[in-house]
């Protein structure tokens, strides 16, 4: 795994910071990575903070939803948090939804919804 | 308005995946030395992002040559490769087409985030693609 993403297991959840910059290979090593971790440590949710990105395009896009997708297989809801305003109006520009995942405003907003 | 009407300010290598960061870069900190708004940014630098992929990934490597214009106020990028080309333009721009089992949304998404798009191609003898926003 490159110094590109961070990943934590706190409370049952798997948190992971995308830094700024990802390459298109450090996204695609997070997506094995994570899909690993939600197993190996039976997590019950996966929070991406996309807080960092300044640009999303369709390629990031996909993999983020690609990284919903499986994670709902392996019984763990996914949240993106931290999006930032321009990047969902070019996201929606684009034609793409996350429908896959959950947004929330932050992290703590999302660990909030997940208490609930 | 002629993309190549401006003054050349930047040319970055598309060769490998991050050379893609790299170009998202220099468009991005000329726009924003020029004042442009997040948004603008964002959806110009976004465009930027999917045909400098489209040069590395389908176009066998290329270059970007990233030009400034004054009054009005703009940039713009020109992407080149001397790949394949594009054998269906009107398919490849159209939403849900791709030859690489991705979405197929990246060459129509960056067509509709730039507020100048134009593609040249020619079959077997490669693709230019220009794109201009106002800032």
């Amino acid at each position: 795994m490159s110094a590109a993403s961070a990943i934590y297991f706190v409370e049952g959840v798997l948190l992971v910071a995308i830094q700024e910059d990802i390459s298109d290979t450090d996204i695609l090593d997070l997506q094995e990575a994570l899909s690993e971790r939600v197993v190996a440590d039976a997590a019950r949710a996966v929070v991406m903070d996309i807080s960092a990105l300044e640009i999303v395009d369709t390629f990031v896009g996909r993999i983020l939803a690609q990284l919903a997708g499986v994670s709902k297989l392996l019984d763990a809801q996914t949240y993106v948090v931290g999006m930032r305003p321009a990047v969902a109006m070019t996201l929606v520009e684009l034609g793409m939804d996350l429908s896959e995942s959950k947004t929330a405003l932050s992290l703590t907003h999302a660990l909030r919804d997940l208490r609930a | 308005m002629m993309p190549t009407d401006g003054v050349l300010v930047g040319v970055c290598a598309l060769i490998r995946d991050r050379d893609v960061i790299h170009v998202r870069r220099m468009a991005g900190r000329e726009m924003e030395r020029r004042g442009a708004r997040a948004g603008q940014k964002t959806r110009f630098v976004t465009a930027v992002s999917e045909i400098a992929r489209n040069v590395i990934m389908h176009g066998g490597g290329g270059e970007a040559c990233i030009y400034m214009h004054s009054d009005p106020t703009a940039i713009s990028v020109v992407c080149i490769d001397n790949g394949p080309g594009i054998a269906d333009l009107d398919a490849a721009l159209r939403d849900g087409f791709s030859t690489a089992g991705s979405m197929g949304r990246g060459l129509g998404g960056a067509q509709r985030l730039a507020d100048v798009f134009d593609v040249v191609t020619e079959y077997g003898r490669g693709t230019r693609v220009t794109m201009m926003a106002r800032i």
